[in-house]
Formats: structure tokens, C-alpha cells, sequence
């Protein structure tokens, strides 16, 4: 079966769309887009079906990239389970979503360019998962930071948009670079970026905690905060969502945002070395979770609130991925795309039903008015609170117990990723209960059709028993089985959703339990703007960075060296207005200058010959 | 040779002041018209000396630029009233002052 077709498809139609340059008839442009990823998620199946039935790991040279003395990059590719789970994410939620665009984007008049970048993303994502050396999976990673950045920027007569695009580019460009320093690293002292021979010649060099494999993952991790937006570099995700709701669904939820998890997962064996990056990226998962669920208390627009909780459960997947719970991380990256996916998509009907509205408090009692919505939002959230028997309950339940195992740190990171989970509770609930019950605000003007409900039932299906899919990750990371289940420890990562779904109740829709005393007060109140900014962070980094920056540039654009060019400009703008006094465009005038100038010559020749 | 000789001087006198009455035309007059008159004026005078100078040492030369300047005048002249022709369509005005168009 020919591998290499799943990425091409994709790649394929993007060129046509691109080339086409918008001539192509509407429902043409979208069938392509659609159908190039469809048919692309069918070869996946084809080759996950073949994958579980023999297990073997397949590998494909396509050609030598380049041949530079011992460097010799392959595109190649290289697909076992892991990759499995990450195509099949990518195509299967990738394709739903593409269905979903239809409807939403259909009045766009860039319809094309909308499928064009899309489709460009998918085959740059697959590229990047697929990659077997971890210079292919870079060009993967700028591939989709290009498309982010272009999709983020999609409206781009809106200047805003465009300031939010280019943050997204040169937050992460910041971890880009830091990962790139990585693979030069790795690259001098191992002489190989082929991943597979990467990791033998880790382990055959470098021993638990030598200094260089610490210093190669964490430039690895800056690449992977960077991509997942983590702290410190979250920033970019919130403002990201300036881009289309499927972008945001499928981009900043599904897969690109995951694909730093990917990166450290595929790299795993060289992040066990370094038991020291080990606990970092734990101790950035329990403190984004948490800084990003407390923001999203605050917030009030729809697609703002799903930001952070991105931010907060990929938060999850790094702790996971910290206390070395691989196969769980991943888990929760699969039910996490399947969930988060499904909310996105739901808000997208929600925003396009009601005109474009993003204000929550602006909602309100769409229960009945938009059925279909309101149950996706429903399970969507569900499962994102992780209640009992919906998927995301059994992802992150094996996360807290994989962080409950951990020796010495352990307790304080479950207690962490605890907290995180009410708090997740209680937002998403508070999402659901203004948005969904209470009085009306906005009347909805349509109703979504079936290429949006079809998309939303599908993936309500696949948020409530993608729990119990087995993923065929055994081959790939090492066993660590659970050796006694904790029970009380247990009872209590069940109890905590209910309780914060019990809290969201009192507070937003029964209203025993009252808030506006405390939010009324000064105190309140700063707490509340100090959330609702996402705790300033964007302020300190404008003080810390970005206004320096301006200010070193506005104050290098008077350097001495630009003063001699812009003389010789203002000296040639100068004649150019004391010359223009000439051309008085009178032919008398010029008649009569010629004839003096004439005379002037004559008297000048005839003095000197005499 | 013989007859009335008439002086040199005198000729180039008469081919100056046709040249200058021609000058001064083109300068001051605005009618279009007038002043590619002027500049026929002045081929004329200009022409006028050729052939005097040309008697005066007894050379051909004088008359063949004389013929050289008539054809030059006269393929001028086509222009000229071609692009007479189209000013008056363009601007409805012979006023060359009214045509300038290509003030800086």
C-alpha cells in the first residue's frame, strides 16, 4: 500500500486549489478540499486495519533529501503505533472538520484560499508525524506554524487579526528556535537525526543524567512549549482565536497544538536520560493547567474559554508526558482531539447561528432553540470535566493516577492535576449553564444543516466511547503497569468532575451560592481582571520584550549609516522640486530659453575666439 | 559675372532681420499658426544666406542646402499642421499658452 499517497492527497489538493486561484466553482473547490482529506483518512484506515493485524512497523525511503558528506536526510517515513494513533486524529477529526467548513465557510468569498491552507496543513501535519529523521518532522513543524499563522491571519482586512497572526508566529518561533538548536546539538554529538538511530546512539553514548542529553531535551522541550503553548510561551493560543471556528477546532485543539506532546513522546527515550527535563516538563503541566483553568473562569467570550481549557488539558498531557505515563499522554491527546474538536465545532454553530456573537452573557437559553448544539456542547463538556464513563474521564483519570505513582513529587502533582480537574468542572459548566439555560438573549436566525450536525453527532460518538478504544502503543513505549490501584485515590479523581459540576450548578444556574458580593468588591474585582487578562503575563512580556524591541528599532532607524543614504535622498528630492520650476510645460517659454542659451553660447564662443 | 552686383552686406543684412522678425514671431506670438509661420520665416532667412554666400565664392554647395532646407520646411510643415490639427481637437484652442498639459 502506498504510504506515501496519505500526505500527498492532501498536499496534492492544495496545490490545485491554490493554482485555481479562486476560478474554480464553489461546490468543486469544496469537494476537493473535503474529499482530498476523506479519501486520505480512508487510507488510514486501510493502513491502521493492516497495522493492528501484523503489528509490524512499516518503513519508506522515498528519496535522499540531500547528501552532504555524512548527512544524508531521507524523506522517509516511519509508521508504528504511534503514528497510527496521530493520522488517524489528524484525517478522521481532520476530515470532520473539513465537512464542517463547508457550511460555515460556504459565504466566504475566499472559499478556495480557506481550503487551500487547510489542506496544506493537514499534508504538513502529516508530514511531521510521519517524518522518520527529525529534519523532516522540522519542515512538518514550520509547515503547520506557516499555515497557523495564515489561517490565524485569514480575515486579514481586519488588522487585528493580523497582529494576532504574527503573534502566533514569533511566540513560537521563540520555542522554534530553541529547537532547532536542539537537533544542531544532537546532530554534532550523535551524527545522525534519523530518529530510530538517534536513540540507540543516545543510549549507547550518553548515561541518566549527563549534562548533554539535559541540555539537548530541554531546547527540545523550548521547541515543544513553544508549538503546545505552555507556559511560558502560552500566550499565542487565546489571541489565536481570531481565525476561523473550524481553524481553531482543528489547528489550536485537534492537532498542531499537540504535536509538541508528539515531539517529546517520539523522543522519549531521549527524555529518560534526562530525569532532570523529566520533571520540568511535569512541573510545566501542573503549572499551565492551572494557570490556564483559573483564567478561564473569567472569561467571557466563547472562544476564549475553550482557549484555555486547550491550554489547560494539553497542560495534562505534559504532566503526563513528565511522569513518564506516555501511552497515557497520548491517550489524552487522542480523546482530548475528539472532545475539544467537538466543542469548537459546537461553538462554531453557536457563533454562526447567532450572528457572529462571541459574548456568552450575550447567549443564553439556547437549550431549546438549537437542540443539536446544545447536546454536542453537552458531552463535549462532560467529557472535557472528565464525568464518569465519557472519554476524557478515562484519559485523564490514568493521568492523575500515573502522577499519584510518581515517587516523592508525586502527591503535589496529583493534587495539582486534582485541582485543575474541579476547576475544569466548574468552567466548562459555567459555559454551558449561561450559554444553554436562563433567559434568552440573542435569537438564532438558522439552524445548522447537516454537513454541521452530521460532523458534531459523529464526534459526540467518538467523545463518549473514545475511552475504550485500545490504542496499539505497547510496542512503543515501555510497560509500566499500575501496581496496586489506590482506591481512595481513585474515588476521589471521580468525585472531583461531580463536585465541580455540583458547584457550577449553585453558582450559575441555581444561584443558592452567590458570587456578586465578592465580585463587587475591590478585591473582587482585581482578582477578576487579574483572570479575565490571563494573570497580565501578556502585559509583562509587552514591558519585558516587545516594547524594548520597538523602541531599539524605532531608535536604529536614525543610525549614523542611514543618515549618509537618506542625504543623497533628500539631495536628489531636493533638485527634483527646484528642477520641476522648469518644466512649465509652455512652449514659448522653452522656445525663448533656447534662443538665450543659444545667444549665451555665441557670446561665450566669440569672446574666446578673439 | 556681371550686371548689378548687389553687396554681400547687404544680403546678410536682409537674411538677419527676416531671421529676427522670425525669432521674435515664434516668441510672441501664441497662435500656433503664427509661430510655425515664424519658424519658416527663419528657415528662409537662414537659406537666403546659403545661396548669397553660395554666388559670392561661386559654389554649388549654397544652392544644394537651399534645396535641403526647402524639404526639411516642407516635411516640417506636414507635421506641424498635423499636430496643429490635433491640438485644435484636443484643446479647441490654437493658444499654445492654454496647452500645457506637461507642467511639472
Amino acid at each position: 500500500m502506498a504510504i506515501w499517497l496519505i500526505p500527498f492527497l492532501p498536499l496534492l489538493s492544495a496545490t490545485l486549489l491554490m493554482v485555481s486561484t479562486g476560478r474554480m466553482p464553489r461546490s468543486l473547490t469544496a469537494v476537493l478540499g473535503a474529499g482530498s482529506v476523506g479519501l486520505a483518512a480512508l487510507l488510514v484506515a486501510l493502513l491502521a486495519q493492516g497495522f493492528l493485524a501484523d503489528g509490524q512497523v512499516r518503513e519508506v525511503t522515498l528519496w535522499t533529501w540531500m547528501a552532504v558528506d555524512n548527512f544524508t536526510p531521507r524523506v522517509a517515513f516511519y509508521v508504528d503505533g504511534l503514528t497510527i494513533v496521530m493520522m488517524s486524529v489528524i484525517t478522521g477529526v481532520g476530515f470532520l472538520i473539513h465537512l464542517y467548513s463547508i457550511e460555515f465557510m460556504w459565504d466566504d468569498e475566499s472559499l478556495c484560499r480557506y481550503f487551500a491552507y487547510m489542506n496544506l496543513f493537514v499534508a504538513a501535519m502529516l508530514l511531521l508525524v510521519m517524518a522518520d529523521n527529525l529534519l523532516l518532522l522540522y519542515l512538518g513543524w514550520e509547515g503547520v506554524g506557516v499555515c497557523s499563522y495564515l489561517l490565524v491571519g485569514f480575515w486579514y482586512r481586519d488588522a487585528d487579526n493580523g497582529k494576532a497572526a504574527r503573534k502566533a508566529f514569533v511566540v513560537t518561533r521563540v520555542g522554534d528556535t530553541a529547537m532547532a538548536l536542539g537537533l544542531f546539538l544532537l546532530f554534532t554529538e550523535l551524527g545522525t537525526l534519523d530518529i530510530q538511530p538517534l536513540m540507540v546512539a543516545a543510549n549507547a553514548n550518553w548515561q541518566v543524567g549527563d549534562t548533554l542529553p539535559i541540555v539537548a531535551t530541554a531546547l527540545l522541550l523550548g521547541g515543544a512549549v513553544g508549538k503546545s503553548a505552555q507556559l511560558p510561551l502560552h500566550t499565542w493560543l487565546p489571541d489565536a482565536m481570531a481565525g476561523p471556528t473550524p481553524v481553531s477546532a482543528l489547528i489550536h485543539a485537534a492537532t498542531m497544538v499537540t504535536a509538541g506532546v508528539y515531539l517529546i513522546a517520539r523522543n522519549y527515550q531521549l527524555f529518560l536520560l534526562a530525569p532532570p527535563t523529566m520533571q520540568a516538563v511535569a512541573w510545566i503541566g501542573v503549572a499551565t493547567l492551572l494557570l490556564a483553568a483559573f483564567t478561564a473562569l473569567a472569561q467571557h467570550d466563547i472562544k476564549r474559554i475553550l482557549a484555555y481549557s486547550t491550554i489547560s488539558q494539553i497542560g495534562y498531557m505534559f504532566l503526563a508526558l513528565g511522569v513518564g505515563a506516555f501511552a497515557s499522554g497520548i491517550f489524552h491527546l487522542m480523546t482530548h482531539a475528539f472532545f475539544k474538536a467537538l466543542l469548537f465545532l459546537a461553538a462554531g454553530a453557536v457563533i454562526h447561528c447567532l450572528h457572529h456573537e462571541h459574548n456568552i452573557f450575550r447567549m443564553g437559553g439556547l437549550r431549546t432553540r438549537l437542540p443539536v448544539v446544545f447536546w454536542s456542547f453537552l458531552i463535549g463538556s462532560a467529557a472535557l470535566a472528565a464525568l464518569p464513563f465519557t472519554s476524557g474521564f478515562y484519559s485523564k483519570d490514568a493521568i492523575l493516577l500515573s502522577a499519584w505513582e510518581q515517587p516523592d513529587i508525586g502527591p503535589w502533582l496529583w493534587a495539582g492535576g486534582l485541582l485543575g480537574a474541579l476547576l475544569t468542572s466548574i468552567y466548562s459548566f459555567r459555559l454551558v449553564f449561561i450559554v444553554f439555560f436562563g433567559e434568552a438573549q440573542t435569537e438564532p436566525d438558522r439552524q445548522p444543516g447537516w454537513r454541521m450536525a452530521g460532523p458534531l453527532l459523529l464526534l459526540c460518538l467518538l467523545s463518549l466511547i473514545g475511552g475504550w478504544f485500545a490504542l496499539p502503543l505497547s510496542g512503543v513505549f515501555p510497560e509500566n503497569g499500575h501496581a496496586q490501584v489506590n482506591h481512595s485515590v481513585e474515588i476521589i479523581s471521580i468525585a472531583t468532575p461531580l463536585l465541580g459540576l455540583l458547584l457550577a450548578y449553585l453558582l450559575f444556574l441555581g444561584r443558592q451560592l452567590s458570587i456578586d458580593k465578592l465580585l463587587a468588591s475591590p478585591t473582587g474585582q482585581a482578582l477578576k481582571s487579574f483572570c479575565l487578562s490571563g494573570w497580565r503575563i501578556d502585559n509583562l512580556y509587552n514591558a519585558l520584550w516587545v516594547r524594548p524591541y520597538t523602541n531599539l528599532a524605532h531608535w536604529w532607524r536614525n543610525e549614523p549609516i542611514d543618515q549618509l543614504y537618506n542625504a543623497v535622498v533628500a539631495a536628489s528630492q531636493w533638485s527634483h522640486r527646484t528642477l520641476l520650476g522648469l518644466q512649465t510645460g509652455e512652449l514659448r517659454w522653452y522656445a525663448t530659453s533656447m534662443v538665450f542659451g543659444l545667444v549665451l553660447l555665441l557670446a561665450i564662443m566669440l569672446r574666446n575666439a578673439t | 559675372m556681371g550686371g548689378l552686383q548687389i553687396p554681400m552686406t547687404h544680403v546678410l543684412l536682409l537674411a538677419a532681420t527676416l531671421f529676427s522678425c522670425g525669432l521674435l514671431g515664434l516668441m510672441l506670438r501664441r497662435n500656433i499658426i503664427f509661430m510655425l509661420m515664424s519658424l519658416e520665416v527663419m528657415l528662409n532667412a537662414a537659406a537666403l544666406a546659403f545661396v548669397a554666400a553660395g554666388a559670392k565664392w561661386g559654389q554649388a554647395d549654397g544652392q544644394v542646402i537651399f534645396l535641403l532646407i526647402l524639404t526639411v520646411a516642407a516635411a516640417e510643415v506636414a507635421v506641424g499642421l498635423g499636430l496643429v490639427l490635433q491640438i485644435q481637437r484636443r484643446f479647441k484652442t490654437l493658444d499654445m499658452d492654454q496647452a500645457n498639459r506637461l507642467r511639472g
